[in-house]
């Protein structure tokens, strides 16, 4: 591959992403599933970087998924985000950080709607309106919370306590890196290093020490896709996409998986279980699965958390191997147990253990 | 430098060249202002012409003798950014200063072929592998068609309509050259490469020209040139370090995935740069594919909206070779008659 070719891409597709004083939009999904990702982040910007960022309590789901599955309408759904414009302007801020690439999808669909399509964004205004007696602007800057550590990544490398560095080989380890398709695909312009070759993730793997591997299904869907999977006679179709793709970066030898999405992160990491106790098939070296982080998981790492209050332990695919890896200490006692020493209910069915 | 001529013809490449050459014969006084320091343009880098895959050299000897005339004056390394125009006589300025004043003007600042880093799903300038078919008439001229390690391609794909027909890109016209170039490029490896295999991937072939459609069925019939009727949607690298592609065989209804050791992109036509600056320097108008628009597309299509001012080949829409000519011979036609007329007004 040549390299000064994809960094001239790359330094084409250069979005400008504030350096303080951010509106915060949580994701559903993280929340969920691994809301320590977005308690470091949080962490990360105000207590390392020692940014300002806020969130508004009124805030509420973007409805994405509902959209995507054709159960909210567009109004519907351009009036909530209006609302959550409402929320910042009236926090005093001009920036948003949006926490999820299905969001990020949806704001930027609804602004570039708003540009093309005037007469939407006066109807919008009139609904927010009418229903809440509220009044937005539209945000100065636009940014998903992945950009924002991509634009601080050498901060984060000066206060590394680990690089992603095989400790034994001294090799870079290899990533996958998966932006996600709403990240960039509908609107390169939106997306540091655009849709081919993207530079959010990948960028702030290299500035860690780690090795980017550029595979033949790099660009396919994760599986997910909402109504491949939410459509529940659709699932196979969800999981043949997903084989489709660890097939695909098997041969490269995968450390492990940095994903944009958290749509994405839970759908790589939970159907290697599924495709293991179908079909006993796995993806990583030696019989295990690859460890599949999200970018505040990764960072997390690198700037030396405890990995069990990052929250790596409620991923399907445990993090060990990698862990192990990267010289990364951790106790074997202290995993399921909560802040305050009480022990949690372990799941039954971890892989990689 | 000032400089007065009969005509100023912009643009030394096909159409330039034949229109220089054949305005000298009629006794006229001409500068022949080439950017390059070598007249000839995009055929220079051709090796094979079609439908007869005659040598492209041999029609550049016969531009080169067209040209060699008292009447001409060529001046290479001569890029002509501005014209204006006043009581019949026009002022051309050049970028490193000269200025030339001419009764009449003949602007042939030809295409560009398209950038196909722009098209950054099919990696070019990445993928070491996939080449353009620019390069690949290079490597014809060379002697040899060898992937970057120097191994020989087994399989080699073509993908038709890179920069062409592509709302992404911003041109919605077809460039009318690539279908028949890739035709013939796939023969010409076969000739190269014994037992290779090729494949086109096509939206429609265009084969509108004179004895295309037979060199088609000859790609088909003789060569076992496989033609699939579906768009490339991306290139990568598969681990073994072969190209990976995926398409849709729209004909067959079903995607499709295809390992290959090259990739060739059948680049476009674009306005050139040259033809770019001339505009934004000028009042000549321009089309919504921003070639220039010509005064009228059935009856005048050698006349620009400024009187005196005349267009020949491929700054005015993409053309093959003998097109462009022919099309030159045609501003030659219209400066006569515009030069006679002008004169017997004057008098
Ligand atoms: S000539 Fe063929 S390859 Fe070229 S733009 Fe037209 S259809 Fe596409």
């Amino acid at each position: 591959m040549n390299e000064p070719d994809k960094k001239r891409i790359w330094s084409e597709y250069q979005k400008e992403i504030a350096d303080d004083h951010y509106f915060y939009v949580r994701s559903c999904i993280r929340q969920s599933f691994f809301p320590g990702s977005e308690q470091f982040f949080l962490h990360l910007i105000r207590d390392i970087l020692g940014k300002d960022i806020y969130e508004n309590p009124s805030h509420t789901t973007c409805t994405g998924i509902g959209y995507h599955t054709d159960i909210v309408p567009f109004q519907t759904i351009m009036t909530v985000v209006a609302r959550h414009f409402a929320l910042m302007k009236e926090s005093g801020y001009k920036n948003i950080a949006i926490s999820c690439v299905t969001s990020f999808g949806i704001y930027t669909e609804i602004i570039e709607t708003w540009k093309h399509f005037p007469e939407e964004l006066e109807k919008t205004r009139e609904y927010l309106l009418k229903a809440t007696g509220r009044e937005f602007d539209i945000p100065e800057n636009m940014a998903h919370t992945s950009d924002i550590v991509y634009k601080f990544r050498n901060e984060i490398a000066s206060k590394a306590k680990f690089r992603l560095v095989n400790k034994k080989t001294g090799e870079p380890l290899k990533v996958v890196e998966h932006i996600g398709c709403h990240y960039s695909k509908m609107f390169p312009k939106y997306g540091v290093g655009g849709a081919e070759f993207p530079k959010v993730l990948s960028g702030m793997i290299e500035a860690w020490g780690g090795e980017v591997i550029d595979y033949p299904e790099r660009r396919h869907c994760c599986g997910f896709g909402f109504r491949q999977y939410i459509v529940q006679a659709n699932r196979g179709y969800s999981l043949s996409n997903s084989v489709k793709k660890f097939e695909s970066m098997k041969p490269f030898k995968p450390d492990f998986i940095i994903t944009n999405c958290p749509g994405c992160n839970m759908f790589m990491d939970k159907w290697q279980y599924t495709i293991r106790e179908m079909e006993g098939r796995t993806y990583g070296e030696n019989g295990l699965s690859i460890p599949v982080l999200t970018y505040e998981e990764v960072a997390g790492l690198v700037l030396g958390m405890n990995p069990w209050e990052l929250g790596l332990q409620y991923h399907m695919v445990q993090p060990e191997p990698l862990l192990d890896k990267m010289g990364v200490e951790y106790s074997k006692s202290d995993k399921f147990i909560t802040k305050d020493g009480k022990p949690l209910p372990a799941p039954e069915k971890l892989i990689n253990v | 430098m000032n400089s007065m001529v009969d005509v100023l013809v912009i643009g030394g490449g096909v159409a330039g060249m034949e229109a220089a050459g054949q305005l000298a014969r009629s006794g006229y006084s001409v500068i022949l202002a080439e950017k390059e320091p070598l007249t000839g343009g995009h055929l220079k880098n051709w090796y094979h012409l079609f439908p007869d895959r005659r040598d492209g050299n041999e029609v550049g000897e016969y531009l080169d003798n067209l040209v060699k005339n008292k009447n001409i004056e060529i001046r290479n390394n001569t890029c002509i950014t501005g014209i204006t125009g006043r009581k019949g006589k026009f002022t051309a300025t050049a970028s490193d200063g000269q200025v030339v004043e001419a009764e009449a003007v003949i602007v042939a600042t030809g295409f560009d072929l398209f950038d196909s880093r722009r098209k950054e799903e099919y990696g070019y300038g990445i993928y070491p592998n996939v080449i353009t078919s620019a390069d690949l008439e290079k490597m014809f001229r060379n002697g040899s068609v060898k992937l970057a390690d120097g191994g020989v391609p087994a399989r080699i794909g073509f993908i038709h309509c890179v920069g062409s027909r592509d709302e992404k890109v911003g041109n919605l016209y077809c460039s009318k050259l690539c279908c028949i170039t890739a035709v013939k490029q796939a023969m010409e490896v076969h000739e190269k490469i014994s037992g290779v295999k090729t494949f086109c991937f096509y939206m429609d072939m265009r084969m509108g020209g004179a004895y295309y459609e037979e060199i088609y069925r000859e790609a088909q019939e003789k060569y076992g040139v496989s033609f699939i009727r579906g768009k490339v949607s991306e290139v990568s690298q598969g681990y073994n370090g072969r190209l990976v592609i995926k398409a849709e065989d729209t004909l067959a209804g079903r995607p499709l995935r295809m390992e290959l050791d090259m990739v060739v992109l059948m680049a476009g036509m674009e306005m050139s740069d040259a033809g770019e600056i001339l505009a934004g320097k000028s009042s000549l108008r321009r089309g919504e594919n921003r070639f220039f628009s010509t005064a009228d597309n059935h009856t005048a299509s050698n006349r620009s909206n400024m009187k005196g001012v005349f267009y020949a080949g491929t700054c005015t829409a993409p053309m093959n070779i003998t097109e462009s000519i022919s099309h030159a011979r045609a501003a030659v036609t219209e400066v006569v008659s515009y030069l006679r007329e002008k004169k017997q007004r004057d008098e």
